[in-house]
């Protein structure tokens, strides 16, 4: 029987604020499961702290609600043990990006086939608005007592340069955007990154609906004034073609300039994307040529309650 | 037969090949018949300080170092300074020659403090700052001294082989070291040839090299040295006996244990046993398809623990090993592995704290922070093995309790039995049971992961199982696991988590629990590796007609309050013997039985406790001669 959106979804009570751009992550992501058919009880949605936090219990699939900035490790563990098992981890920009930014620069360099989605809003909303990593220097948000002190991270220019082998960004406001975003993001063959502007109506009033929307710009000239464009209606090619350090390196810095845009522009879409790097997978059947046909979660460890690992050929070599 | 109890020390700087030659005299001496108990002491360095390893072999079962040296070999000078005065009358010191005009001021890495003592005492006794200096004082106490210039056995070597090479190949000081030990006490020379054949299986021509300078030590000792009075000519073989490393316990435990996932991050000295079972990653399956354990080394012990978790949640046996500072960071996740009821086993391996501490240094200094690690109040059981047999099927064990109550699961080790070399009884994984509990292979109807049950323990469902979808959070949670802040939810949820506490006390059978060695006026109580320095010490008592008693506690968290007061009921003084400054344990057992130690045995130097210390120790406590505190400091 295939599965529609209203299978993806619980019943539990969604308590984020009204108007939080969190909802449009979801039901994206909701609306990409049901779309690519996944099993409810072969999708394992992991999830950090804070309001994003929350993710996993309204979505109708295993749901991992984790510690904060520490997501990232209990997906990877769930996704090397049973890597059959679609695996979606979603976070704040703090959980990633402040807490946790040691797990998101290892995670990259090991290219494990999932998924991460950072809802990146500037601002710890569940503690009352206090700066988050990709808040801009100087910026001010609206229950600051001072203007912020630090420099912004840049989460894709990070990706990038950690390993990610996608990376791209969407919008929470184009829901139908970021649900083929998440599509692609799943479906690519190694660990995949998507950086979604999210605004918190409660804390962030810089970053606004309004803002992203462009209503500031469009007081000022009559023509099209959203700042937020698609990649994909430029002749930006994210895809690394082949195995070329050249075609790497181009490619790579290339997503890097793009992620510097802002302001008046900002762009959503596909940053990067290479399939040519070995995705872990690949790296331990290398060595374990039947990881993935008998991965840890499916080999059987014992028979009538004994084990039947054989051991006897170490401890022979012990014996005296 | 005369009884033979003979320790042998070889000492050098790190990196020098002092643990090889160590594990081929241990090797040689395991291939005779002998029992062995050998321990590795070193610095937190890469090459250069000073590192030594003493064997202790005997002909009868034993479990601990003892104080006395019999024979010391060694090809440095520091080795000399550091340990002279561990070697008795009637023991002998094999040296380099070259080395006797040495002074202490020309080895760099004798610290000031070890110096400033040694001086005091070659002040004393109007002898010079130099190795003749402390080798006279040895000769007075009736040490025999044998020198042998390692250069020159090593040119003359040279001609004979007509091998040039072999002329300033230092490397092979540590196989001269042992070979000259062992034609020394005539132990026979074909067991070592054997060894190093072994060792450099790969590498004939080295192992030629090997043998020919292992031949001509051994021959140079025998016609060279006399007058020492120990022979170790072997003795009885006991069947079914392995020489083993401390990590090798809990290592091959896991691989029996069904144990498919290792995170972990570089620590000593945890490390050793991940590193095993990453090398040994293909495992055999009997009657079926081969099998693996992945091992995957982290960005950090939080990751460690993650990782491990998530993988804990497929169903899959998972753990990770570590020692005090990456233990310290996991605390948070332990407590969401708790809330979360997830089996999970961690592997601590202790050392000397706080911080970084004696960080090569052996240490019992984690057992108070393993029962209180994490915040909020969560079931978890801390369980300590004493031996290194006995840590292999205590792995086993930890796995089962783990899985059939669904909660972490700390077992205790640490550097004293990581860095032991010891004969035992070749492990027998028949002997381990394998004990899922309520781990499910279907589910049918309506699922939840935290259903209140009878005895508080649900059928638990695993990432990816077929209708078996449920939610984890570390927030409170309902029994489907969906964040609640429900009065009334929440304290049916605590009291399902915390119920476990009793509940495995009630059912892991009593000898799992505490073991006793027997109860008496004066009774011992300790956990962990101090177990075998204490049989040790209270079997010489008992030979001179003193009976103490001993009950090492294994389980100590949840303690085993009423079965601990009844062994104990008819012990007048109570003794606790532990590594570490606070007498952890003690706390413990005041806590829970409501009784006061009489005496506490404590180490704290980072050098692990030797029977003799204890006996020592206990000796006073039965004559009425010790403190309250009686602190131990042996060993270099």
């Amino acid at each position: 029987m295939a599965l529609k959106l209203a299978d993806y979804k619980t019943e539990v009570h969604n308590d984020w604020c009204p108007g939080c751009g969190d909802f449009g992550i979801v039901n994206a992501l909701q609306m990409a499961l049901a779309e690519m058919g996944i099993e409810r009880d072969k999708a394992t949605i992991f999830s950090g702290i804070g309001c994003s936090g929350k993710t996993s219990h309204f979505i109708n699939t295993y749901g991992v609600h984790t510690l904060h900035g520490r997501v990232l490790t209990f997906a990877q563990g769930g996704k090397l043990a049973n890597p059959e098992m679609t695996v979606v981890a979603v976070g704040g920009d703090g959980d990633g990006l402040g807490i946790g930014a040691g797990h998101f620069v290892a995670a990259g360099r090991r290219n494990i086939d999932m998924t991460y989605i950072i809802f990146d809003n500037g601002v710890y909303g569940l503690t009352k608005g206090q700066a988050s990593p990709t808040l801009k220097l100087g910026e001010k948000t609206k229950s600051l007592p001072s203007p912020n002190t630090n420099y912004n991270v840049n989460p894709i220019g990070l990706a990038v340069a950690s390993g990610f082998t996608f990376v791209a960004r969407g919008y929470s406001y184009d829901v139908r955007h970021l649900k083929d975003l998440i599509i692609k993001a799943v479906r690519h063959k190694g660990l995949s990154f998507l950086d979604v502007l999210q605004p918190c109506p409660t804390y962030n009033d810089i970053n606004t609906r309004d803002w992203y929307a462009g209503i500031d710009l469009a007081q000022e000239s009559m023509e099209r004034h959203s700042r937020i464009y698609k990649l994909e209606d430029t002749h930006f090619d994210p895809m690394v073609h082949y195995d070329n350090e050249t075609e790497v390196n181009e490619k790579l810095s290339q997503a890097l300039i793009k992620s510097l845009e802002w302001g008046n522009k900002i762009p959503i879409g596909v940053f990067y994307q290479n399939e040519i790097i070995s995705q872990y997978s690949t790296r331990l059947t290398d060595k374990i040529p039947n990881y993935l046909e008998n991965p840890p979660a499916q080999q059987r460890i014992s028979e009538n309650g004994l084990p039947i690992t054989d051991v006897s050929e170490i401890l022979d070599s012990l014996r005296v | 037969m005369s009884s033979i109890d003979f320790t042998w020390l070889i000492g050098g700087p790190q990196g020098s090949g002092v643990d090889s030659g160590a594990n081929v005299f241990s090797k040689v001496c395991a291939e005779m018949g002998y029992r062995i108990f050998g321990k590795r002491e070193f610095y937190s360095n890469i090459k250069g300080e000073h590192s030594y390893f003493v064997v202790r072999v005997s002909d009868e079962e034993i479990h601990s170092n003892v104080n006395d040296v019999t024979l010391m070999a060694s090809f440095d000078a520091e080795t000399i300074f550091r340990h002279f005065n561990e070697v008795p009358k009637d023991g002998g010191i094999i040296y380099d020659s070259d080395l006797d005009k040495t002074t202490t001021d020309e080895v760099p890495t004798l610290d000031s403090y070890f110096k400033a003592r040694l001086h005091k005492e070659l002040e004393s006794k109007n002898k010079p700052f130099t190795i003749a200096g402390v080798l006279a004082i040895a000769k007075e106490k009736g040490v025999h001294l044998y020198p042998v210039s390692f250069r020159e056995i090593l040119s003359n070597l040279a001609e004979k082989t007509e091998n040039p090479k072999l002329k300033g190949l230092v490397r092979l000081f540590n196989v001269l070291a042992v070979s000259f030990s062992l034609g020394l006490i005539k132990m026979p020379l074909d067991p070592l040839l054997q060894s190093i054949n072994s060792i450099f299986s790969k590498k004939p021509q080295i192992a030629e090299i090997n043998k020919q300078a292992a031949h001509f030590a051994y021959n140079y000792a025998k016609s060279k040295f006399g007058n020492f009075q120990y022979a170790l000519t072997g003795t009885t073989k006991q069947p079914d006996t392995i020489l083993v490393q401390g990590h090798l316990g809990t290592s091959i435990g896991k691989m029996v244990s069904g144990c498919r996932f290792q995170s972990y991050y570089p620590i000593t000295p945890a490390s050793d046993e991940s590193v095993y079972l990453e090398s040994h990653e293909l495992l055999e399956i009997h009657n079926d398809r081969p099998g693996s354990t992945i091992v995957i080394q982290t960005e950090d012990e939080i990751s460690a623990m993650g990782m491990m978790i998530g993988a804990a949640l497929t169903g899959t046996r998972s753990s990770t090993s570590t020692s005090g500072p990456g233990f310290a960071l996991m605390a948070e996740s332990l407590g969401w592995a708790g809330i979360n009821e997830v089996p999970i086993v961690i592997t601590l391996y202790q050392r000397s704290g706080p911080s970084t501490g004696l960080p090569t240094r052996h240490g019992q200094d984690d057992l108070l922070f393993a029962v209180h690690a994490g915040h909020g109040d969560f079931p978890k059981i801390v369980y300590a093995s004493g031996d290194i047999e006995e840590s292999f099927y205590d792995t086993g064990r930890c796995f089962n309790y783990a899985d059939v109550y669904q909660i972490p699961v700390i077992h205790m080790m640490d550097k004293f039995l990581s860095s032991s070399v010891v004969t035992c009884k070749k492990f027998d994984p028949q002997k381990i049971s394998i004990d899922r509990g309520l781990l499910l292979d279907k589910v049918d109807g309506e699922y939840k992961r935290f259903a209140f049950t009878d005895d508080g323990i649900s059928p638990r469902s695993r990432l990816g199982l077929d209708n078996g979808v449920f939610w984890n959070t570390g927030d409170e949670s309902d029994e489907f696991g969906h964040i609640t802040e429900d009065p009334q939810v929440r304290i049916q949820m605590m009291d399902k988590r915390m119920s476990r506490l009793d509940l495995v006390t009630k059912r892991v059978p009593d000898d799992e629990q505490v073991v006793s060695f027997g109860v008496h006026d004066y009774t011992v109580i300790s956990w962990g590796s101090t177990k075998g320095p204490i049989l040790d010490a209270i079997s010489i008592l008992k030979k001179e007609g003193i009976n103490i008693g001993f009950i090492q506690i294994k389980l100590i968290h949840p303690f085993p309050s009423d079965y601990v007061k009844s062994l104990l009921k008819d012990a007048k003084i109570i003794i606790d013997i532990e590594a570490n400054h606070s007498g952890q344990l003690g706390k413990i057992f005041r806590q829970n039985v409501l009784r006061e130690i009489d005496y506490f045995i404590l180490k704290y130097t980072g050098r692990g406790m030797t029977s003799t210390e204890i006996y020592d120790s206990l000796k006073k406590i039965v004559e009425n001669k010790a403190n309250k505190r009686e602190v131990l400091s042996h060993g270099a």
